[in-house]
């Protein structure tokens, strides 16, 4: 355990991030995230989080080394997508059994490697460790090694069991076990001075492919994305990137960091959620690219595609100003950052009731604040209850938010629409942003509403007979 | 007469096994005003919650003592208050079920013990139902930490009848854990058509059941309330459906000397007849006219559907008493179950009419599926199916890629006139269409009958 201590030590100490830095030694030690509330709690594991950061790379056996509920409760549940292999939604577990729990789960853990090797051959094993073979005390990092020696292939511990802290931590932690076992142990067949990494960008519902063929008509290689749609191979020779941009806010700064630290390759935090924000990382990609000796032209080229697509995508938002004007959004996001959305809302004439502003940072709720107005419509912390509320006196039309509150809409009969990470619907890019203006119209517009809302025959007689009475 | 075996393979490759604390939360979603909850790492709870979220489409309660790894260490006596107190003074239950996971068996909580120190403690938590079960995820699976809630619930609340009053109409349902909402609204349907009142534990034909709630609320919405649980010992009789139900029945008797019936499945002509037959005895009255008619449009179902049905092979991969119930419909149909596995022990799985019944995941399943004409498993068995070529017939839990999971009914006549259908139709859109080179002729005849009469 004393390794997994250590780890989280280390990303507790952010020198990347802003806000740890404010912090006091002692304070930063404590870490990032709120104490969980026993019986008030909601959210993933470290465990679910580092297997989030992973399981998008596409080629790799993930094995998760635990009892049955880890792996067998949760498989094929997130909605990465795949170019070529599909190995990555083939669910492999040790399902542990009470004689491991008593005898140590080790040799079974190297057996199950060898047979997923015999059997399916994969480019790399990814190994996740869990609470109870955590607790037990099974060394999966030694077991890894002996296997990688023994089958001549890399085999990769992942030690992030649930218990250590929330979803958060295990994305970094999952983080650390790339820098330290994956990345920079292959080389590149070639470079190019157009090479870039994706850090922190997981093709869900396959948004990378939204952004990556107006880099292609750059000419900008993506050399790896961590972990969209990505390779073993791509991962792990990835140190030789000019750039680097890093996605979902501060989930994976450590790797973007640290590769900067260790293979000279600077990033940004860009976001492609949201017109400007999309302009603003291709900007930033070409100003990086072209300080690292990339020809000074692919500026102009990438404003010229910046300035058409931009103009396309806002007259194509325009279009909908007629049916969206004066519709009033709810909007409660987590990893979708509020402010970009809210871009995008207006112009198509909506306007936002109200914002959650639970993760965003402070510079996120300033940029809000400049949109919005003021911050009467920010809510730190909204109950379902007030949600529910706020549709049910209709003092919004639609709500935005992730699956766990969509029932909260769907029970006032009001329209909601998935915006978080199991969603079935693609927002990135400026393709993205008009397909999400589409689908609150197509939401808003669907003739059941005013049927579902119509009282029950029977309702509107008693309805009649009290107003007699 | 079944050979039932156990995987040997080190490594589960596409799991068709759920833990056993899912189970048992789902158990206490069919009780009004609860707060199920789990007593592990807060993973634990967000999986289950997201698991139930996309088979039912519902909101669905379900906490967690959100357990850290130095809490594990210590204890959880701390977490487990805290988490009550949270719990009581937030959403003001009537009942929390506390279900244990892998860490806190592994450590060895006894939360029994720490429910004793907290009622001491905090005598404002008296009106509060406590229900602890032990469902570590390292031993069964989902449908054992369903019979292990039950049993728990019935242990600990029904009460002995004062002078052993029996109530001559009222009648208890202990459902197993493959019974669909949709299920228990047309058993209550059946039962109450004898002039009986059913008593379903768990019921969750008023929690997940998909309707729309006056207004909010945190906890279950609908289910069997805790007074009612209380009074079940005045019932006649107690139906259980599934063996895994069977302990939990016994339970109730030992308790209260409600006599009980284990129906190990109620669908197929058969089965449903037996069904009905008991109803009427129990009822005192004959067999209402309804499902008279009913059974008629069965047995035409029969009739219309064993075309489709004759011959045709099926791989089933599900819970002990899902697979029994559909291996045995299926053969009465005249299909044969040429593939067979199930997620946990139990005695109906030598029982099941095949050669071989694994103990085994979905990856063991594809491989004995090669020669199959249909699998029938839950949706994870969807990349299987894609591999193989072969249609998917969706069943059980999760079942998270298509609508009204929670309202598939395949009990009584009716449900199985039902599924005959839904089977049949993916038989006759798969049927393969005849081409002029369908019927080669054959070089070697003597080879091919010496082939035919091994596989006869």
């Amino acid at each position: 355990m004393s390794n997994v201590a250590g780890a989280i030590q280390n990303v507790f100490n952010e020198p990347g991030c802003d806000k740890n830095v404010g912090k006091s030694e002692k304070e930063r030690k404590k870490g990032c995230t709120k104490q969980l509330q026993p019986g008030a709690a909601a959210g993933g594991c470290a465990f679910d989080g580092a297997k989030i950061a992973l399981q998008p790379i596409i080629d790799v056996a993930h094995l998760v080394h635990g009892p049955i509920a880890c792996e067998g409760n949760s498989w094929d549940n997130r909605g990465a997508k795949s170019s070529g292999s599909k190995l990555f939604r083939t669910s492999f577990t040790t399902d542990m059994d009470e004689h491991d729990i008593v005898f140590g789960g080790e040799k079974h853990l190297y057996k199950s490697i060898k047979e997923i090797i015999e059997k399916y051959n994969p480019p790399a094993v990814f190994v996740y460790q869990t609470c109870v073979p955590a607790m037990i005390g099974d060394d999966i990092e030694a077991v890894c090694k002996s296997a990688a020696k023994k089958f001549g292939k890399p085999v990769i511990p992942i030690n992030s069991p649930g218990f250590v802290g929330p979803k958060n931590l295990g994305n970094k932690l999952a983080g650390e076990a790339l820098l330290e076992h994956v990345i920079g142990t292959e080389e590149p067949e070639f470079t190019t001075p157009y090479d870039i990494n994706i850090i922190g960008e997981y093709n869900l519902s396959g948004e990378l492919w939204q952004v990556k063929p107006l880099l292609d008509e750059l000419g900008i290689r993506i050399l790896a994305c961590i972990s969209g749609d990505a390779r073993y191979h791509e991962v792990a020779s990835s140190h030789r990137a000019r750039a680097a941009m890093m996605v979902c806010s501060k989930a994976m700064i450590n790797i973007a960091r640290k590769m900067n630290e260790r293979y000279d390759i600077p990033f940004f935090e860009g976001s492609f959620y949201g017109i400007g924000d999309m302009s603003e990382s291709l900007r930033e990609i070409a100003r990086l690219l072209v300080e690292r000796g990339a020809p000074q032209e692919l500026k102009a080229r990438t404003e010229a595609v910046i300035q058409r697509e931009e103009a396309r995508a806002w007259s194509r938002i325009a279009a909908y100003r007629d049916r969206l004007q004066g519709k009033r959004v709810l909007l409660i996001t987590g990893g979708v950052k509020s402010w970009s959305v809210v871009a995008a809302l207006q112009e198509a004439g909506m306007e936002v009731v109200g914002t959650s502003t639970k993760k965003s940072t402070k510079e996120d709720k300033e940029r809000i604040k400049e949109l919005v107005g003021d911050d009467a419509h920010m809510f730190d912390d909204m109950t379902p209850r007030e949600m529910y509320r706020m549709l049910k006196e209709a003092r919004a039309d639609i709500m935005l938010s992730g699956g766990r509150t969509q029932f909260v809409a769907l029970k006032a009969k009001m329209p909601w629409l998935d915006i978080n990470q199991e969603r079935h619907h693609a927002y990135a890019g400026y393709e993205g942003m008009v397909d999400m203006v589409h689908e609150i119209d197509k939401a808003l517009s669907n003739p059941i509403w005013e049927q579902v809302r119509r009282p029950a025959p029977w309702e509107t007689v008693v309805a009649e007979i009290n107003k007699i009475a | 007469m079944a050979k039932v075996l156990t995987s040997k393979k080190a490594c589960t490759v596409n799991p068709l096994k759920m833990s056993q604390p899912v189970g048992g939360a789902l158990a206490f979603m069919g009780i009004n005003g609860c707060m199920p909850m789990l007593h592990g790492s807060q993973g634990c709870t967000s999986f289950g919650l997201v698991l139930f979220v996309r088979h039912f489409r519902e909101a669905i309660p379900l906490q967690t003592t959100a357990m850290s790894e130095v809490a594990t260490v210590l204890g959880g006596l701390e977490n487990v208050q805290q988490a009550i107190l949270n719990i009581a003074t937030r959403t003001k239950p009537d009942i929390i079920g506390i279900c244990s996971t892998g860490v806190t068996e592994t450590k060895g909580d006894d939360v029994n013990g720490f429910i004793k120190l907290i009622r001491a403690k905090h005598p404002e938590l008296d009106n509060i139902a406590l229900i602890y079960v032990s469902t570590p995820d390292f031993k069964g699976a989902f449908q054992d930490g369903w019979a292990a809630a039950v049993n728990q619930i019935v242990e600990t609340l029904v009460e002995r009848p004062a002078h052993g009053v029996r109530l001559s109409r009222k009648v208890n349902v202990l459902p197993g854990c493959h019974i669909t909402p949709g299920d228990i609204d047309e058993l209550r349907d059946m039962i109450e058509a004898f002039g009986l009142r059913a008593h379903f534990l768990p019921d969750l034909s008023g929690s997940l059941d998909g309707h729309i709630p006056e207004n909010f609320t945190p906890t279950t919405l609908g289910g069997i309330g805790v007074a009612e649980i209380r009074g079940m010992g005045s019932a006649l009789a107690t139906i259980a459906i599934g063996e895994q139900m069977r302990g939990a029945a016994i339970t109730l008797e030992h308790k209260t000397g409600v006599p009980y019936r284990v129906f190990d499945r109620i669908t197929g002509l058969s089965a449903s007849d037996e069904l009905m037959e008991y109803l009427s005895e129990v009822g005192g009255t004959p067999v209402p006219a309804k499902y008279r008619r009913q059974r008629s449009q069965l047995v035409d179902a029969m009739l219309d559907g064993h075309f489709h049905f004759g011959g045709k092979n099926v791989a089933i991969g599900a819970e002990p008493d899902l697979l029994w119930s559909t291996a045995s419909f299926l053969t009465e149909m005249g299909c044969h179950v040429t593939a067979a596995v199930s997620s946990t022990g139990s005695p109906v799985l030598e029982r099941v009419p095949t050669e071989e019944v694994l103990i085994g995941d979905l990856e063991d399943l594809e491989q004995r599926a090669a020669n199959a004409d249909l699998l029938i498993t839950h949706s994870h068995g969807r990349q299987a199916a894609e591999r193989l070529n072969i249609p998917l017939y969706r069943l059980g839990l999760p079942t998270f890629d298509r609508l009204g999971a929670g309202h598939v009914v395949t009990v009584g006549y009716r449900g199985t006139r039902n599924l005959i259908f839904e089977i049949g139709n993916i038989f006759m859109a798969s049927a393969h269409e005849p081409g002029p080179d369908s019927w080669p002729v054959i070089d070697n005849p003597q080879a091919e009958l010496v082939q035919l009469s091994g596989g006869i």
